[in-house]
């Protein structure tokens, strides 16, 4: 197949050739989008273009909000901003509407609901909309005018982006997780280094990537600059789709080499737990070659990137039977209310607070330091979140590393940071 | 057809320099078009006129995803603006509000400051009339014409020229 998987997913969508010239990379289509997904913050902008254009709603089932961002409400004006989005979803019929008690992270809940969904073009106001493409669907962030478009008419413009395969050899060991590939992908071509484009992975490594691993992965694709990531739709994918969506979906064809701009081999047995140091998700060493002790003052588990229950799972076997240090603070959420009643049943919740961390209901909270742990000055932090921007989790003098659950578990526990193969018993 | 007088600049051109986020309180595109590149090129605003034409170099609009940015453009009455590539944001952006754009790196090296400049934005040939040299960029889709020339994505559905 000349075409990348990205090119199949919008010819499907127009019911073209994934071959028509139509879809060259550069060209711009106007295409039926699945899903229009905003959230607290972006909703209210898209909604308040929307009101004002007098436009009847397209389809209320194409519009999805979930409200993640500073819920439950930090302060008043987050309330307000909830309020805006409630009662426009209650007047206008919006049934994909999530607040308090059935929200979760809005990129782990949507898969997890079957909302997004394989071979789906899924638009949100927010940069980590690309997550789906773990699943095999198209989905990207756009601005809140964006959003209002397809509110009014059910339909977006694309420009067809270019694409990388990161081609996946070699197998990874069993201390490696999706954030430690993606980081080391980060590293590798730098945070412009799929500007515009689409990374598209392959090869015989994808079949060591769990869903949980490929929606960690494709998440982080907006911080190499790209458009949007694609996995393909395999064995894991209708595993994960017969629970959320109750069926499989037909396969890609798997398209050439030639079909991308450029193919980067990644081998995964090579790559050794690492973190991202301050202040780029590129800034990245692997932990045993960090050439001093770091100190740590707070841990977070959670977010669109790393909040779900294989990131808890890996998070509480590392901690069984240990307890966190006593100058961190160690904060876990989990991702959406069913992972978190999943971690309870499976003992990891009970692991945490015994161990010294707490466990907070679903939020982004503190990733983009909105609540629920912000930093002071000169504090550091090691998270499963997604950015280590100056000032992104409090105060632009506090300093924030990026690694996966175990790493930042094992951390914890140490007080400073370490990987999990690296702890004493 | 669009013709005016080419203003030149150079790489990365922020959206910070575009308008300075001091300014940032106001939507009106008359007020924030006062301020359009205020900081680098303080006598732009004086100098240009209606249907002028920016011409720039790469990564044109990067930073913030502030829609305030091409709106300053537009309000100072520039018809186009000719970089040799755009910020992923700002390109959405520009067109989203109506402001036509066209990546052209040859032409954007084949044009100095003062030069006038044609565009067929049905063809995507650009012509610089002052040396009569022409290049051609891939021209837009009718839906993105509309768009523009309805003044905006939001009034081109509403106008159903959306399609």
């Amino acid at each position: 197949m000349k075409a990348t998987m990205t090119q199949q997913i919008l010819a499907k969508k127009l019911g073209i050739k994934a071959t028509d010239p139509s879809l060259k990379a550069g060209n711009l289509v106007l295409v039926e989008a699945d899903t229009a997904l905003s959230n607290d913050v972006t909703a209210p902008v898209a909604i308040d273009v929307f009101n004002k254009s007098g436009c009847a709603l397209c389809d209320a089932k194409k519009v999805t909000f979930v409200l993640d961002h500073f819920t439950p409400n930090r302060d008043i004006q987050s309330a307000k901003q909830c309020k805006i989005v409630r009662d426009f979803a209650r007047e206008k019929g919006v049934e994909n509407f999530f607040d308090v008690g059935e929200m979760g992270i809005e990129h782990a809940l949507l898969p997890e609901i079957g909302i997004a969904k394989p071979w789906d073009v899924i638009i949100g106001a927010d940069s980590h909309t690309c997550t789906y493409g773990a699943l095999g669907a198209f989905s990207t962030g756009v601005g809140s005018t964006d959003i209002a478009g397809i509110m009014m008419s059910g339909k977006i413009w694309l420009k067809v982006p270019s694409a990388i395969k990161f081609n996946l050899v070699g197998k990874p060991s069993a201390s490696i997780s999706g954030k430690d590939v993606i980081l080391y992908i980060i590293g590798k071509i730098g945070v412009d280094g799929a500007l515009y484009k689409s990374i598209e992975f392959a090869g015989e490594g994808v079949k060591y990537m769990t869903a949980d691993d490929r929606f960690t992965i494709c998440n982080m694709a907006i911080e190499c600059g790209a458009k949007n990531g694609v996995f393909p739709i395999d064995e894991t994918t209708d595993a994960y789709t017969s629970e959320s969506c109750g069926k499989t979906f037909e396969r890609f064809e798997t398209p050439d080499d030639e079909a991308y701009e450029k193919v980067i081999d990644i081998d995964l047995s090579s790559i050794r737990p690492i973190v991202a140091k301050p202040h780029l998700p590129s800034n990245t060493e692997f932990v045993d070659e960090l050439k001093e002790d770091i100190k740590i003052d707070q841990v977070v588990i959670g977010s669109c990137t790393n909040g779900r229950l294989s990131d808890l799972e890996q998070a509480a076997k590392v901690l069984e039977g240990r307890h966190v240090n006593k100058n961190v603070r160690t904060i876990v959420i989990p991702a959406t209310n069913k992972i978190y009643l999943q971690a309870l049943e499976k003992g990891y919740i009970s692991t945490f607070i015994k161990g010294g961390a707490i466990v907070s209901t679903p939020t982004c909270g503190p990733c983009l330091g909105g609540h629920m742990g912000i930093l002071a000055s000169d504090e550091v932090a090691i998270t499963t979140t997604n950015r280590n921007f100056i000032g992104r989790m409090g105060a632009k003098d506090s300093y924030i590393y990026l690694a996966s659950p175990a790493t930042a578990m094992a951390s914890a526990i140490a007080g400073k940071i370490t990987s999990a193969d690296k702890l004493e018993d | 057809m669009i013709k005016g007088k080419a203003f030149k600049f150079g790489d990365d051109i922020d959206t910070d320099i575009i308008v300075p986020a001091t300014y940032l309180s106001t939507f009106d595109p008359k007020e924030l078009a006062k301020h359009c590149m205020e900081y680098t090129n303080p006598e732009f605003y004086g100098e240009v006129k209606e249907g002028d034409i920016i011409v720039a170099g790469k990564n044109f609009g990067c930073g913030s995803s502030r829609e305030h940015a091409p709106i300053a453009i537009k309000g100072c009455g520039v018809s186009i603006v000719i970089a040799k590539s755009f910020a992923r944001i700002f390109y959405r952006n520009a067109l989203n509000i109506g402001l036509y754009i066209l990546e052209c790196p040859e032409a954007v090296d084949g044009i100095n400051a003062g030069d006038t400049v044609e565009v067929n934005v049905d063809t995507g040939v650009i012509t610089n009339a002052t040396t009569g040299k022409s290049w051609q960029a891939a021209p837009f889709p009718k839906f993105i014409q509309n768009i523009i020339e309805c003044g905006g994505l939001i009034n081109a559905i509403k106008a159903d020229k959306f399609n």
